[in-house]
C-alpha cells in the first residue's frame, strides 16, 4: 500500500508531513516523559522483525496463495501505541530513503496510512477494548484469551487496512492525477484491502498469540495470570478463519442483495419482500424549487475537483509539435550521455 | 531464489554501491538530500498534460547516473514496487478522460492518454532520484544530515539501531526459512500449524538479545544517542552544485525547454 512520488502534489504531500510529523513529535515527547529508553533497543529489533517478517511467505489452507505479516498492529501490541508508532515510522524511513521504496515526497502520507492508522486507531479503539474485555469467557481462560488476540488482530488488521486504503484514495484524488471517479475508485479498493486484512490478522493473531503464552507480560494490555488452557493454537486458528468467512460471506450477501442501508430506509426493497419504508416514490422523490436549481449550481461550480479539466489545454495542443521536436531532442540528449558513459566505462576497464 | 535471499542480497548490494568513490559519492550528504527533495517536488508539481515539459527532467538523473557509476539495472529493478500502483491508477486516466487534445498525422491523442504517460514518467523520474541518493550515500552519513535538519535524535538512532538489525534478521530469518523449506519440501510457505511459533521465536529470542545488548552499550556509556564525528565539511562544490541544480529546476519547471528547443526547428 506504499504511495509513490508521482501520485502525489506538493501541497498533499506537505499536509500529510504536517501530520505524521505532528503525530511523530508527540510520540517522542511521550517516550522521553515516560523515560522509555530502555525500549530502545527492543524498538530497533522489533521494527527489524516486521521488515524481515513481511518477506516470510505464510501459506493459507486451502489455496494456493501465501499472505504476510501486518507490521501496525503486531508492533502497537508489543511496544504500545507511542513505541509503536515511532518503530513504524523508521521501518518506512529506512524503506524509503536506503531503498528507494515509497517516495521521500510520500513518505509524511505513508506514515499516516499505515503507521498512524495502525498504531493509535488499532490499539486504542480495538486492540486495548477487545483484550482487556470479558468476552468469550472471561479474563481467566486461556482459550478465551487467544480468541480474544486473534479477533482483535483480525478486526483491528481489517479496519486500519481499510482505513489506510481509504486515505490512499483520498490522497490520490485530491491530487487529481487520476480521472477516476471517487466512488468507483473507493469500491476498487476497499474490497482488494478486505481480502489483506483479513488474512494479515490471522497471521499477526497467530504470532501475538504465540508471544502471549510464551511471554504475556510482553504484550500491552494483555493481563494474563493464572489461565487455564483449553484449546489449541492451531485450532484456535481454524475456527477463527471459519468464523471470519462465515461472517465476511454473509456480510457480502447481504450487502448485495439489500440496496445501500440509507436508501433501504427511506424506499424500501419490494423485490426483496419489504414494504417501502417510509413510502417514497423514489422516482418523484426530491425538492424542486428555484432556490434549489441555484443551490445545485453552486454546489456544481464549488463541487471537489469539478471535472479535473485544464483551462487552458487548448494551448498546450498548440505547442504540441514543437514540443514533440524538444522532447525527442531532450531524448537523443539523455542517451548520447548513456553511451558516453558506457565508452568512457569500457575504456576504464581496459587500462 | 526465495524472497527473503533477494531481499538480503538487495540490501548488501545497496551498502556495497554506497560505499564507491565517484564524484556524487563525494558530495555533502544534506546537498545530496536537498537536491533530491527539490528535484522530487519540481517533478510532481508539473501539469499532468505537460508531458513535453516534463521530459527535460529525465536529464538530471540521467546525468547523475552516468557520473556515480551506479548500475541503472539494481535501479529499474526497483520500479517493480512503484509501478503497479502507478500504472493501476494511470491506466484508467484515457477511459475517463476522452477530450481530444491533438491530432500527430492520424493519430488523435487525448487527454487521458496523454495525464497517463505524464504520471508514469513522473513516477520513474522520482525513483531514480531517490535510487541515486540512496545508491550514493552511506547510512551513516545520511543520519549525520538528517541530523543536521534538526530530525529528532531518537528517530535517527533508532534508524541506525534498526538498519543495523535488518542484516541480522533477515540472516536469521532466510536460515529458518531454509531449514523449514527442507524440512517441508513442495510446501508453499509456513504451514498455519506454525504461523504463530514461527517468528514468535525468532521474536523472543531477539528481543532479549537487544536488552542485554543495551545494557551492555549502556555500562559503556552509550546515552540514547550516537555522535558523528563531522567528517564532511560543506564545500565550495557541494554549494556550486545545489545552487546550480535548484536554479536549473526552477528554470526547467518556468520556461518549457522541450517547445523552446523545438521551436527553434520547426
Amino acid at each position: 500500500m506504499h504511495m509513490a512520488d508521482a501520485l502525489l502534489t506538493p501541497a498533499v504531500a506537505a499536509t500529510m508531513y504536517v501530520a505524521s510529523g505532528a503525530t511523530t513529535g508527540v510520540c517522542i515527547n511521550k517516550l522521553s516523559k515516560d523515560d522509555n529508553t530502555v525500549k530502545l533497543p527492543t524498538m530497533a529489533v522489533t521494527a527489524a522483525l516486521v521488515f524481515a517478517g513481511q518477506m516470510v511467505n505464510y501459506t493459507i489452507p486451502g489455496t494456493g496463495s501465501s499472505g504476510h505479516l501486518c507490521g501496525g498492529m503486531l508492533l502497537s501490541a508489543l511496544l504500545g501505541p507511542f513505541a509503536g508508532f515511532l518503530s513504524m515510522v523508521v521501518i518506512l524511513a529506512i524503506q524509503c530513503l536506503f531503498f528507494a521504496d515509497g517516495g521521500l515526497l510520500a513518505l509524511g502520507a505513508n506514515c499516516w496510512n499505515m503507521a498512524f492508522y495502525g498504531c493509535f486507531v488499532g490499539y486504542y479503539l480495538i486492540w486495548k477494548p477487545i483484550v482487556k474485555s470479558g468476552l468469550f469467557g472471561g479474563k481467566e481462560s486461556k482459550a478465551a484469551n487467544r480468541i480474544k488476540i486473534i479477533a482483535a488482530s483480525v478486526i483491528g488488521c481489517v479496519v486500519t487496512l481499510q482505513l489506510g486504503a481509504f486515505s490512499v484514495v483520498v490522497q490520490t484524488s485530491l491530487s487529481g492525477v487520476t480521472e477516476l471517479p471517487f466512488g468507483t475508485f473507493v469500491t476498487v479498493m476497499q474490497p482488494i484491502h478486505l481480502a489483506i486484512g483479513l488474512i494479515e490478522g490471522l497471521i499477526t493473531g497467530a504470532v501475538l498469540t504465540f508471544v502471549a503464552e510464551s511471554r504475556p507480560e510482553l504484550l500491552q494490555a494483555v493481563d494474563s495470570t493464572k489461565m487455564k488452557d483449553r484449546l489449541s493454537l492451531k485450532t484456535t486458528i481454524i475456527v477463527m478463519a471459519v468464523a471470519v468467512i462465515v461472517v465476511g460471506g454473509g456480510v457480502s450477501l447481504l450487502a448485495s442483495s439489500n440496496p445501500d442501508g440509507l436508501e433501504w430506509s427511506m424506499f424500501g426493497n419490494e423485490d426483496a419482500g419489504y414494504s417501502a419504508n417510509m413510502a417514497l416514490d423514489e422516482e418523484a422523490y426530491g425538492v424542486t424549487s428555484e432556490a434549489a436549481d441555484v443551490a445545485a449550481s453552486v454546489q456544481e461550480k464549488t463541487a471537489f475537483l469539478p471535472d479535473y479539466a485544464f483551462a487552458d489545454s487548448d494551448s498546450i495542443a498548440g505547442t504540441s509539435v514543437s514540443g514533440i521536436v524538444g522532447s525527442a531532442m531532450v531524448a537523443v540528449l539523455a542517451v548520447a550521455i548513456c553511451f558516453i558513459g558506457g565508452f568512457f566505462r569500457k575504456k576504464k576497464q581496459k587500462v | 531464489m526465495t524472497d527473503i535471499y533477494k531481499a538480503a542480497r538487495e540490501f548488501h548490494e545497496m551498502d556495497e554501491l554506497a560505499e564507491r568513490d565517484s564524484a556524487v559519492h563525494l558530495l555533502h550528504p544534506l546537498v545530496k538530500l536537498i537536491v533530491t527533495i527539490i528535484y522530487i517536488l519540481i517533478t510532481v508539481s508539473f501539469h499532468k498534460y505537460d508531458l513535453y515539459g516534463l521530459t527535460v527532467m529525465i536529464l538530471y538523473p540521467v546525468i547523475m547516473l552516468f557520473l556515480s557509476d551506479v548500475s541503472v539495472r539494481i535501479c529499474f529493478y526497483k520500479l517493480r514496487f512503484v509501478l503497479p500502483l502507478i500504472c493501476a491508477v494511470g491506466i484508467i486516466n484515457p477511459f475517463f478522460d476522452r477530450s481530444i487534445l491533438l491530432h500527430i498525422g492520424g493519430l488523435t491523442i487525448t487527454g487521458g492518454v496523454l495525464s497517463m504517460f505524464t504520471l508514469m514518467l513522473k513516477g520513474v523520474l522520482c525513483l531514480m532520484a531517490s535510487f541515486i541518493l540512496a545508491a550514493t550515500t552511506s547510512i551513516d552519513l545520511l543520519c549525520g544530515a538528517l541530523r543536521k535538519i534538526h530530525v529528532p535524535g531518537i528517530i535517527v538512532t533508532l534508524i541506525l539501531l534498526t538498519y543495523r538489525y535488518v542484516s541480522v534478521m533477515m540472516e536469521e530469518v532466510s536460515v529458518m526459512t531454509t531449514a523449514y523449506r527442507l524440512r517441508a519440501p513442495g510446501q508453499n510457505g509456513i504451514h498455519v500449524s506454525a504461523w504463530g511459533s514461527f517468528l514468535g521465536q525468532l521474536l523472543l529470542r531477539s528481543m532479549d538479545k537487544a536488552e542485554e545488548l543495551y545494557i551492555s552499550m549502556q555500562l559503556r556509556g552509550f546515552n540514547h544517542e550516537f555522535y558523528y564525528a563531522d567528517s564532511k565539511t560543506l564545500k565550495f562544490s557541494d554549494i556550486l552544485f545545489c545552487t546550480v541544480a535548484v536554479v536549473v529546476f526552477v528554470v526547467c519547471r518556468l520556461i518549457n525547454i522541450p517547445v523552446l528547443l523545438g521551436g527553434l526547428f520547426v
